[in-house]
């Protein structure tokens, strides 16, 4: 080897690091999820059942606004009859806002107290928790979700999203018993991106969500997670991942355990009632039909 | 050749008022000016797919049901001016034994001939699918003749299974004609369900490894929440898309079809014949059945007494 000769640097290949661990998106084709739930409640509603009208409790909350908005482009504005079904505690704000989804809309809406009728129940329970009164107020608003569906020959449309449905933050028999629902399968963080698809005005949109059934309630203080953490963690849950397996994708095991154990402690709030089995024809477990049959 | 796929759209378990939506669909073919040699209708076409424990009051006896096709058809004006090859997804009732089956008929101006029933291979039963809770599986993947040279019938998931094209085509099927009621899933797409794009890459690399036309025909409409797809469509040897129909609503596809392209196809691409000359010894290897078997659990370690 001659003085002063440099070896040569051994040749080395770019490397192309691959992301890992991966991680389904929670990211959604906003216009292809509008024109299949605008299908689907054309086809639900008008095509199964002959119904042109679609019954909506409007909240003031990002799932009522949404809902109202699919159910508009189904059926057209005037077909839309949106409720605002407000109690003497509820906050004006959330009467206002759903106020501005009926104005952006056009859609036809009526606001009807249930407070006379919430107290008509109470005044013989007057220690009523906020739990307790909470799910009545929940219950009375089915009521008359469903009577005026009965008077304006409409069907009640759900707004239940999937993270609430998954979490069991909903009252059972009330928000979720609508016959149809074109959010059940969307997470909350999702239906927030349609909502800002479908142009749902922005101060809905961007506010804290709460079921306003007390006072200064917020859906993420009730939680005790923020919705953009649960729907990751569903997500992975829902695909069999395990505590471990989430984790190692940055998500805190206190969260995920959080997460878990609402998942797991409401699996019964997603069924109809549990029925004695006696015989080898008992509904739903032997004999089985279709819900469009 | 002339082809329909009718991408159908029926109301569940409502078989009359689905039997005379086909028959306005039959007029409006009937009517055209050039005759229709072949007419694909979906999977479960005249009742709609999740029927649960009413499939068993919504099955049909395949003979009964070719004759009520075939008179419907000639019912129509314009029927009369030739032979026309039927397929159509059904739920068959063979005397208590019920299937998920496509029928291949051939109907003329005086008599009509079922050419095959396809019986379901692969019943999905997993998920949103419990079609295995109701139904028997078929247990033969046959490859018949037609007047358009040899053809098979795949239904739905047969065609998620490499092996079923393939082995279709091996045994010398030209024509891989799919019936299919596939539920749509999947917002993450690029404009499209992620289910309806998993379905034409499937379909477009049987084409092309093999050479064959893929005519598949989807049912559309919402089933209780679950939206099928739709999406036919027609592939050529290529994989060409010939034609494809949206996800949502019935629709009807016209295409003319030149087996000749087959042949050239093949020829460009003689995948299909590298396979005849490999296949046997692939199948022969003895380890496939016995890993396949392991998997299955039926080769666990012998416990020692």
């Amino acid at each position: 080897m001659s003085a002063g000769h440099v070896p040569a640097a051994p040749r080395l290949l770019p490397v192309i690091d691959a992301t890992a661990p991966s991680e389904p998106s929670l990211e959604i084709d906003c216009a292809l999820a509008a024109q299949w739930l605008e299908a689907f409640l054309r086809d639900e509603l008008v095509e199964r059942r002959g119904i042109h009208e679609a019954v909506i409790g409007l909240s003031g909350g990002v799932d009522s606004a949404v809902t109202a908005f699919l159910c508009a482009r189904a059926l057209g504005a005037d077909h839309v009859h949106a409720l605002r079904l407000p109690y003497h505690t509820s906050s004006a704000d959330s009467l206002a806002d759903a106020q501005v989804v009926i104005d952006a809309l056009g859609c036809r809406s009526r606001t009807i107290e249930i407070s006379a009728a919430v107290d008509g129940y109470l005044q013989f329970e007057p220690e009523a928790g906020a739990r307790r009164r909470g799910n009545i107020m929940a219950r009375t608003r089915m009521i008359v979700l469903f009577d005026q569906s009965a008077k304006l020959d409409a069907l009640p449309v759900g707004t239940g999203n999937k993270t609430e449905r998954l979490m069991g933050y909903f009252t059972w028999h009330a928000d979720d018993s609508p016959p149809v629902n074109p959010l059940g399968d969307l997470f909350k963080t999702q239906v927030w991106a349609l909502a800002r698809y479908l142009g749902v005005p922005r101060a809905i949109v961007d506010k804290a969500p709460s079921a306003d059934l007390e006072a200064n309630q917020t859906d993420e203080g009730d939680l005790g997670i923020t919705y953009l953490k649960a729907d990751r963690i569903l997500a992975l849950m829902l695909l069999g991942y395990s505590e471990a397996q989430i984790a190692a994708r940055g998500l805190d095991p206190e969260d995920i355990r959080l997460v878990r154990q609402r998942v797991a402690s409401t699996h019964w709030k997603r069924h109809l009632p549990t029925t004695a089995m006696l015989s080898n024809t008992a509904i739903n477990d032997f004999y089985l039909r279709p819900v469009d049959y | 050749m002339k082809l329909g796929v009718v991408q159908s759209k029926p109301r569940k378990g409502d078989i009359p008022s689905n039997m005379a939506a086909l028959g306005e669909v039959f007029a409006q073919l009937a009517a055209e000016e050039t005759p229709y040699e072949m007419i694909v209708l979906p999977e479960a076409a005249l009742t709609g797919y999740f029927l649960e424990g009413a499939v068993y009051e919504l099955a049909f006896e395949r003979e009964k049901l070719a004759r009520e096709i075939a008179r419907l058809w000639r019912s129509q004006s314009g029927a009369e001016r030739g032979p026309v090859d039927i397929v159509l997804g059904f739920f068959e009732n063979a005397e208590g034994t019920y299937y998920n089956a496509a029928m291949y008929l051939s109907v003329e101006r005086a008599a009509e001939r079922i050419a095959h029933v396809h019986r379901k291979l692969f019943l999905p039963t997993y998920g949103v699918f419990d079609e295995e809770r109701f139904l028997s599986r078929g247990r033969r993947l046959e490859v018949f003749e037609t007047r358009f040279g040899r053809a098979a019938l795949l239904i739905c998931e047969d065609a998620w299974h490499a092996i079923v094209p393939t082995l279709a085509a091996v045994k010398g099927a030209r024509l891989l004609i799919v019936p299919s009621a596939s539920p749509g899933r999947g917002l993450g797409g690029d404009g499209e369900l992620l289910s309806v794009s998993r379905w034409r890459d499937v379909l477009r690399s049987y084409a092309i490894e093999h050479g064959v036309f893929v005519i598949y025909a989807g049912l559309a409409g919402f089933e209780g929440g679950k939206g099928m797809t739709g999406s036919s469509m027609v592939i050529d040897p290529h994989g060409a898309i010939l034609a494809a129909a949206p996800a949502l609503g019935a629709c009807l596809i016209r295409a003319h079809i030149d087996l000749s392209e087959i042949e050239l196809a093949r020829a460009e691409l003689p995948l299909l014949g590298d396979l005849d000359a490999v296949l046997p010894d692939l199948l022969a290897d003895p380890d496939l059945f016995s890993q396949a078997g392991a998997r299955a659990g039926a080769a666990l370690p012998s416990v020692e007494r």
